[in-house]
């Protein structure tokens, strides 16, 4: 059972105001990678697939996000050649 | 905690934490030898608990040699030999943080390894699961892992690093849930509290990631601080931060806390 103890607008007034900051963020961040030359690689797509979540009427955005940008096979890889995540699952690209 | 200054314990104790517990993880770097992971363990059981009782902060650990240096078999078999050597020193609560990293077959292979001594020796499990676009299938290899031997209790494991894709796969398989809280990039204190009031507060716990990346050792306490701020009640409060772990980690006869 969902416990929200919170009335909408108690969350607005919460959280407004850092969503808010995150949203420009996220504007300026775009702007910044399409002033830039050279290509995009696949992190960047699965990130343009990512945002298309926001929009939907679905109430799970953010596991949706989590999802859009997840390695969704489910067999072990031949071996670990790095140690660092990219944040995307190539295969998507 | 290997990776923090001592401050870290002075500003844990003045914010109310009772107690810290800390997994074996990964260095910054991957050692060269078993004879590394000896004085590793050596450390988190003899040193650190010194470093931290200075303050009054009682000091548990786990055992392991970490999934970002399971790709190395050979290593990992010889790490897992010492293991036993340390399992009953008074602070050890069990086997963690093992786990996957980059779910390779070889770290398949070093987490099956681990969880056989776990159940060899009866020991709590303590579970990392990996960052980023890794987790979700991650999260499943290692439950599927977990389920395939049947000398594993899900109560007496945590599966650590849930965040909104892999919370409900951990819960519905009757495991604890561990909800690492990071400053960026991973689970914040909001999205904890998000989690927490979609699916319960039962076999679930926060932990303060305390690592050598931007992390913060007081992110519990600021996380009970924001669920004020939500209006959760104190009892409510108490529940996750402390009755909770407090309830998984006492399935271990080491951990005993001074009476408050």
């Amino acid at each position: 059972m969902i416990q929200q103890l919170m009335t909408r607008q108690q969350v607005l007034d919460l959280y407004f105001m850092e969503a808010r900051a995150k949203l420009i963020d996220l504007g300026a961040f775009l702007d910044r990678v399409e002033r830039a030359s050279g290509d995009e690689d696949f992190r960047m797509k699965a990130f343009r697939a990512a945002l298309t979540e926001l929009a939907k009427a679905n109430p799970h955005k953010a596991k949706s996000i989590l999802m859009a940008l997840s390695d969704p096979t489910t067999e072990p890889i031949p071996a670990a050649t790095i140690k660092a995540a990219s944040g995307a699952w190539p295969g998507s690209g | 905690m290997v990776s923090r200054v001592t401050d870290d314990y002075v500003d844990m104790v003045t914010a109310g934490c009772l107690a810290v517990c800390e997994p074996a993880f990964w260095a910054g770097f991957d050692r060269s030898s078993v004879h590394g992971f000896y004085d590793y363990f050596c450390q988190l059981t003899e040193h650190e608990p010194k470093r931290a009782a200075k303050f009054g902060l009682p000091h548990f650990t786990w055992l392991c040699i970490n999934p970002k240096e399971s790709e190395d078999v050979k290593l990992a078999e010889e790490v897992l030999a010492i293991i036993p050597k340390f399992l009953d020193r008074p602070n050890v609560l069990g086997i963690g943080e093992i786990g996957l990293n980059k779910n390779s077959r070889n770290e398949m292979k070093v987490l099956e390894m681990h969880v056989d001594l776990a159940a060899r020796h009866e020991q709590l499990i303590l579970v990392h699961t990996p960052h980023l676009e890794d987790k979700w299938k991650g999260t499943r290899l290692i439950i599927d892992v977990l389920q395939s031997d049947r000398r594993i209790k899900p109560e007496r494991c945590i599966i650590d690093h849930v965040e909104e894709h892999t919370i409900q796969m951990v819960l519905d398989a009757g495991f604890w849930a561990g909800m690492t809280l990071y400053p960026e990039s991973k689970c914040t204190s909001a999205r904890a509290i998000d989690m927490v009031e979609i699916y319960g507060n039962q076999r679930i716990w926060m932990n303060s990631a305390c690592d050598w990346g931007v992390s913060v050792p007081l992110a519990v306490p600021r996380t009970a601080l924001e669920m004020r701020r939500r209006g959760h009640s104190a009892e409510a409060i108490d529940k996750l931060i402390y009755q909770n772990p407090a309830r998984f980690m006492s399935q271990s006869p080491r951990f005993k806390l001074p009476k408050a």
